[in-house]
């Protein structure tokens, strides 16, 4: 069917904030569905609340709406907009939702606006259990059996028919939220009743286990003339038990027999069918590895994670037809964009192998649960290609910058055999890591089967892996030997060890023999079709398909895998720094090994290398490039990383120049900058011991922050308050030594502010000026941030533009730079500069509509920022309040402490923006997923050193109609300014108990702040998880309650009584 | 592990490590792109005297099982792959690929760069290939100027049919099945539709076919050009307008010479197992699995009783045709997958259907 006229514009639902879950993959899609839908002629008007999206700028969409994806604000926007159609496949769970609730509020029949794609009833009978298991019964596929529940004891009736383990899957929910596997009663009755607390529905689906099955993936597409297509099935290396987003997973199947393969086609095909989709869905199977006895596990009806995968996997962009799909064309109508001469109705041939290993936060969740299960856990992911399995796993390995570079662990002779097996048994993040181990240990691959159950065609190839570990030990600089060790994907920096060498010395022994790797083309077509994408590998075979071109190229180096302290947003920079490479004339090359990201999208660039991001890869690809520079400050961490091994090897970096780098990032040489300059800093010195940093600590005084000057496995900043607590920081948490000092800061309390600047060398342009919510102490990335600054002096900003202006001077910035301040006791201190983009590019950019990333490439490539047409100094404050709250992925993540520190732990945010402070707010916290009451309780349980400050909160919450809880100690103080606050017990007490009012939602509220000493054992701890769990919102900052305190205020009128006349 | 070499007309060699039988083998080079099915593949008959590369670089991950041959005896004179897998790993395996061959003595090759094996079959078209002996000690420029002088043999057809008649019993309809190089995968969907199948030599003359008073005949696939077998072509000038006959690959070419049309030779053929396919009357689109190096010349049609009834989708060659006036419909594809998709399996019962129209008008 050709498309359709009869609609005009089109509402496209986002994805909102990144959660664990719901990550980059939905800026892919929906930029992809925006662009392509555009490209169609059609009127695009696209809401999402995350700002740090490349799909919300303003080119991708004819209307831009950074708003809150709730009823409320999407309702608002239609009934303004009138859009003839809305198209919600594209924009994940979050999409879906919001799709259905506003179809059930009636608002798409008032206003006759049509829901392209799938439609909702084919939606809801894929998603909701009971529906979707009668079609399957309807159709003869095979489901594990299973039973919908309400509550526990349909739970109970269950098992005891079944036996167990089962497991639990809430209805409704992304990322598996609540779900998981259960052994015994007391599992059963902890996950169900989370399940059921997280379903919208309070529905979950128990089911018999399968864990042990293969467990596959089919991406499939339909289009309304029900042509229907596999775009790429996949296999996971980890059977059925564990989460597909946190599986490690390879494309194609690699087990699977043709007959094996087409059954699951088949039967992956008349699902779809039957259900009528219309556009991508992703459906999950189980096989029996010992029959052809299968079961379906589940169906996502819309561009998933893994099709963003599937789609960087094979070169075929799902999201971008699916949109085609939905306004009416058919596959057969349409080209293979990749082949550009042959039609999207074909299933994708690949001549390689794909690696997908999932990023888990545990880096920085040192408490948090390590086990894989049924929930996922992973922020991110990175994916590989090789020419063989091993190739394409230890690629991925090295990408995924944990500092593994190969399947061994870290200190493996810390490691007893039983720890091992014991960690190989019950799947974690570093299982991969562990079975490295055991096989070096000797440890049979059937014996690692029998732990783990994964299939013996990849333990053998874990094996080949390891066993050739021993050759090339045995033969240092042996061409052949070395020639199969990078066949088989092994590092530089493995071999090297192995060889008792450097990694540069590997290098240039290969490079000397010739072993270098060639680039392969992603065509869809294994070669059949001659195809012009840009879209390489590398890997070690015999023809170069990369071939170099006359223009003068520069390349962008990514930020690899989403992970906390480093989303989207670099990822967004990143694109913006291609788009204005090109538009100055040159060839934009980019590097990265995020299969979720826009950066991956090879219409991004002139040429895309989906590669790791070490120092050997990206030098293989400059040494064929030969590029004029390599700009690496757009890349986050990643990628500034990179930049002095890059500068020894002779390659030019482009922008802030490494030494410049290096004096902002190294305390002496920055404080000496500082001093040179003349701009102030809070008071501190290095620590090499305890005994040191006790001294500097009396010298400067506490509250002290401290963190160690190197990076080790997540171990972060602290504020101490006390030499014992300082004394049990350096005992515990770190190791100072010579080489890894520990800085010791005076902790100053006050207002924090975030500036960006961009400098060409002379001019310094500010597009912003942020300030924070929540007092310094807590991680920029955690905190609400304001534009503009609400409670500054002009004589603040001025100095605040001042020390900007001369700091990228005097430091030599050549691009973006990121500071951080503290302004305490009228006195502006600096904090931190960062030489590279932030993390607030895209909210600032999109506020003050000056494209920072693109505006800093431009001066790095020469065009100063005059030239370029924008101002000098701080940019001219535009209308409006524009907030950035953070938003947290806690409940996912079992035992991590949710309090606010330091140390970032969020995963995404949402922009909110209006005419005032309050309302701005409003909507960032809607849009961060907190309800909003005018009226209800809050619990308040406070250190004694917050007193003070939280007694005025609550006289102004009771002002409002709130009433108060609180722990008898809180209580009496409240008491004792006359403020009623009902007792609750503490945890232990006789009830009612604050777990018991959390549990109950009998508060809206929680606001806990910290009492010293970390252990989780303590009650703050419990009560902030007894939140989470319960999705209370627990604010751990007096200042984020202030705020919404301000929120509600603003909201409600108050009720106080007249003033009595007085009696004369 | 020996080396040993693939060398083509044009000059290419391409080093890697022998597999299978030691002997050294001449054939055309020709790659298919499917990821699975290798087992299907390398026993299809339609392969015979041809080289095979598969573009998926890990072949024999699954190991070789028991049901998955298309013949007993593979015809591939070769088999050229990136890693062929030494431990393979599923339920069903019985062995490697490489013992298979040892038995078998065919000749394998792995460790090449079958990436760019495959763009220059693609640029230049089929080539010539010789896989050398495991360890032999090969001058290049005598086995280019051999190659190159070299007329493979055309009598495929003939090499791969069986060469007596054979039943497999069932009691539906009668089916005379025509073997130019049968894979199994026909004779098993017929019997799947419980057909009363009799096999049949290639050059059975129709005479002898209608002796078995068929309600219909199937045309098998199999190797080759189909101007090689002109004993068929006549055979089938013979059947036409007597029972319903449904035809694949080779037995459609077969066909549409027999009725008048054309065929040419493809630059590179169509093998794969993601060729989307146009049914031109109901305007939708299959996947279907394609084995073929000749095609037939569509402007060559018009002077024929034949429309075409189905294209393919991305470079418009014909794939179906039907008789205009008798019960007659054979496609350039494989309905019966094995290895592919099975989403034209429904062909078959098309077949059933026609002889079940046929017998009633026969009736009246």
């Amino acid at each position: 069917m050709p498309k359709r006229l009869d609609i005009k514009s089109i509402l496209v639902i986002g994805s909102g904030p990144i959660v664990i879950g719901q990550a980059a993959e939905f800026d892919y899609a929906g930029t992809q569905a925006c662009l392509s839908l555009k490209e169609e002629g059609y009127r695009v008007i696209l809401i999402n609340s995350n700002p740090a999206t490349i799909m919300t700028d303003t080119e991708i969409a004819d209307k831009v709406y950074i708003e809150p994806l709730s009823l409320e604000f999407v309702s608002r926007i239609l009934r303004k907009e009138r859009p003839d159609a809305i198209l919600p496949t594209l924009g994940g769970q979050t999409g879906l939702n919001m799709a259905i609730e506003l179809d059930n509020s009636g608002i798409l029949e008032e206003l006759h606006i049509e829901i392209l794609g799938t439609k909702l009833d084919a939606i809801n009978q894929a998603e909701d259990r009971d529906l979707f298991r009668s079609l399957m019964y309807e159709l003869d596929v095979p489901t594990p059996e299973s039973d919908i529940i309400h509550n526990i004891e349909e739970a109970h009736n269950f098992v005891n028919r079944i036996g167990y383990p089962v497991i639990v899957r809430p209805a409704f929910t992304l990322g598996g939220t609540g779900g998981g596997i259960c052994n015994n009663v007391q599992e059963l009755e902890e996950i169900v009743a989370s399940g059921l607390k997280y379903s919208p529905v309070t529905q979950c689906l128990l089911e018999k286990s399968i864990a042990g099955f293969k467990e596959i993936e089919y991406e499939v597409m339909r289009d309304s003339n029900d042509n229907a297509i596999v775009v790429c099935n996949m296999e996971n290396v980890d059977p059925v038990g564990i989460h597909t987003g946190d599986s490690i997973v390879v494309a194609p199947s690699q087990t699977l027999s043709d007959r094996e393969y087409h059954m699951l086609r088949n039967v992956s095909l008349k699902i779809i069918r039957a259900l009528g989709i219309e556009g991508g869905c992703n459906v999950q199977l189980a096989l029996d590895p010992y029959s052809f006895n299968y079961y379906i596990i589940e169906v996502n009806p819309r561009v998933s994670r893994s099709s963003a995968l599937a789609s960087k996997a094979t070169g075929y962009p799902i999201a971008k037809l699916a949109a085609k799909i939905a306004i009416g064309l058919n596959l057969d109508e349409m080209m293979n964009p990749v082949t550009g001469k042959t039609y999207a109705c074909f299933e994708p041939a690949l001549d390689y192998v794909v690696a997908k290993i999932p990023r888990w936060p545990f880096d920085k969740f040192e408490n948090a649960k390590r086990n894989l299960g049924t929930q996922m856990k992973a922020t991110g992911e990175v994916m590989a290609m090789g020419r063989n399995f091993e190739e394409a796993i230890l690629k991925a390995v090295r990408s995924l910058e944990t500092g593994h570079q190969h399947i061994e662990m870290k200190y493996p002779e810390t490691l007893t055999d039983e720890w091992i097996e014991k960690r190989i048994r019950k799947a974690g993040d570093e299982r991969l890591f562990f079975l490295g181990e055991a096989l070096r240990r000797g440890v049979t691959i059937e014996q690692i089967h029998e732990w783990s159950a994964i299939d013996l065609f990849f333990l053998n190839k874990f094996k080949n892996i390891v066993d050739y570990e021993a050759v090339l030990q045995a033969k240092p600089y042996d061409e052949e030997v070395t020639r199969h060790a990078k066949r088989i994907g092994f590092a530089d920096a493995t071999i090297a060890k192995l060889w008792n060498t450097t990694d540069m010395d590997v290098y240039d022994f290969r490079k000397k023999a010739g072993i270098i790797p060639v680039y392969k083309m992603v065509d869809t077509c294994a070669a059949e079709f001659e195809s012009e994408t840009p879209y390489f590998y590398g890997t070690y075979e015999e023809e170069n398909e990369s071939i170099r071109s006359e223009r003068e190229s520069v390349i962008v180096l990514g930020s690899g895998p989403i992970r906390i302290g480093q989303g989207v947003e670099f990822d967004y920079a990143t694109v913006h720094s291609v788009w204005a490479i090109q538009e100055a004339g040159y060839e934009a090359i980019i590097i990265n090994s995020n299969p979720e990201t826009v950066s991956t999208d090879f219409s991004i660039s002139d040429k895309l290398y989906f590669e790791p991001l070490t120092i050997e890869d990206v030098m293989h690809i400059i040494d064929l490039e030969q590029p004029m520079g390599v700009v690496v400050q757009f890349g986050g961490q990643t990628a500034i990383n990179l930049a002095d091994k890059l500068e020894a090897r002779g390659v030019k970096i482009l922008g802030t120049s490494l030494d410049a780098i290096d004096r902002a990032e190294s305390r002496d040489r920055f404080e000496e900058a500082l001093h040179v300059i003349g701009i102030p800093q809070p008071l501190g010195k290095t620590a090499i011991n305890t005994k040191d940093a006790v001294a500097i600590a009396e010298k400067i005084g506490y509250p002290v922050l401290v963190r160690p000057s190197y990076v080790l496995g997540g171990r972060a900043m602290e504020i101490v308050y006390a030499t014992e607590e300082l004394e049990y920081y350096m005992e515990n948490a770190v190791e100072a030594s010579p080489e890894h000092p520990v800085l010791v800061d005076r902790y100053l309390t006050g207002v924090e502010i975030e500036v960006d600047a961009i400098c060409d060398g002379t001019n310094v342009c500010i597009p912003g000026i942020m300030e924070h919510i929540e007092r310094a102490g807590v991680h920029s990335g955690d905190s609400i941030a304001v534009y503009p600054p609400q409670n500054l002096s002009q004589k603040h900003i001025d100095t605040l533009v001042d020390y900007t202006t001369r700091l990228a001077i005097g430091l030599e910035i050549k691009g973006l730079m990121n500071i951080q301040y503290v302004i305490s006791e009228d006195e502006v201190y600096v904090i931190e500069v960062n030489p590279r983009a932030s993390r607030t590019v895209p909210f600032l950019s999109k506020i003050t509509n000056i494209p920072m990333a693109n505006v800093a490439t431009k001066a790095i490539l020469g065009q100063s920022i005059i030239a370029q047409g924008f101002p000098t100094g701080l940019a001219p404050i535009k209308q409006g309040v524009f907030v950035k709250v953070p938003v947290f992925s806690f409940a996912k993540l079992r035992r991590v402490d949710t309090t606010l520190g330091p140390e970032m732990k969020s995963t995404g945010e949402v922009m909110g923006k209006d005419s005032t402070l309050e309302k701005a707010l409003y909507k960032g916290f809607v849009a961060a997923g907190m309800k909003i009451e005018d009226h209800g309780s809050v619990l308040m349980t406070v250190s004694d050193k917050d007193k003070e400050e939280a007694i005025a909160l609550a006289r102004r919450f009771t002002n409002i109609g709130y009433s108060i809880l609180a722990t008898p100690g809180t209580a009496k103080s409240l008491a004792a300014v006359g403020i009623q606050a009902q007792i609750v017990g503490k945890i232990g007490e006789s009830s009612p108990t604050l777990l018991d009012v959390i549990q109950n939602g009998n508060a809206q509220l929680v606001i806990n702040t910290i009492t010293k000493g970390k252990q989780p054992a303590r009650d703050g701890f419990r009560i902030r998880r007894e939140s989470v769990e319960n999705g209370v919102a627990c604010l751990t900052s007096l200042d984020t309650a202030e705020a919404i305190l301000r929120v509600i205020e603003s909201m409600t009128f108050t009720a106080e009584e007249m003033p009595k006349a007085e009696v004369h | 592990m020996t080396t040993r070499q693939l060398i083509l007309e044009n000059g290419e060699v391409f080093t890697g490590q022998a597999f299978g039988s030691d002997n050294a083998s001449d054939g055309e080079v020709v790659f298919t792109t499917g990821m699975t099915g290798y087992q299907e593949t390398l026993s299809d008959p339609s392969f015979c005297g041809q080289i095979v590369t598969m573009t998926y670089p890990l072949i024999g991950n699954y190991g070789m099982n028991r049901d998955d041959f298309e013949t007993i005896n593979p015809a591939i004179k070769g088999f050229v792959v990136r890693e062929i897998a030494k431990t393979p790993s599923n339920f069903r395996s019985q062995g490697t690929v490489d013992e298979f061959f040892k038995a078998k003595g065919i000749p394998g090759i792995e460790g090449v760069d079958t990436r760019k094996l495959t763009r220059m079959i693609r640029t230049e078209g089929s080539v010539k290939g010789y896989i050398s002996a495991a360890g032999e000690e090969v001058n290049v420029e005598e086995v280019v100027a051999r190659l190159q002088a070299t007329v493979l043999p055309t009598n495929q057809v003939e090499q791969v049919s069986t060469k007596s008649a054979y039943p497999s019993p069932g009691r539906g309809k009668k089916v005379v099945l025509i073997d130019f190089g049968m894979k199994h995968g026909i004779l098993r969907e017929l019997n799947k539709r419980d057909c009363d199948v009799v096999v049949v030599p290639y050059n059975a003359t129709a005479q002898e076919v209608l002796a078995y008073s068929p309600d219909g005949i199937m045309l098998s696939n199999g190797p080759g050009d189909p101007k090689d077998v002109p004993e068929a072509i006549e055979t089938i000038k013979g059947l036409v307008g007597q029972v319903p006959i449904f035809g694949i690959c080779l037995g459609h070419q077969l066909f549409a010479l027999a009725s008048g049309a054309d065929s040419f030779k493809l630059k590179f053929g169509h093998r794969g197992a993601n060729h989307p396919v146009k049914d031109l009357a109901t305007g939708r689109t299959e996947i279907t699995s394609q084995n073929h190096g000749y095609a037939i010349d569509p402007d060559s049609l018009a002077k024929t009783d034949l429309e075409i009834t189905h294209i393919a989708l991305n470079d418009g060659t014909v794939e179906g045709v039907r008789h205009k006036i008798h019960p007659v419909f054979t496609v350039q594809y494989h309905p019966e997958a094995s290895p592919g998709p099975e989403d034209p399996n429904h062909l078959f019962d098309e077949f059933i259907e026609l002889m079940n129209v046929h017998a009633g008008k026969e009736q009246k």
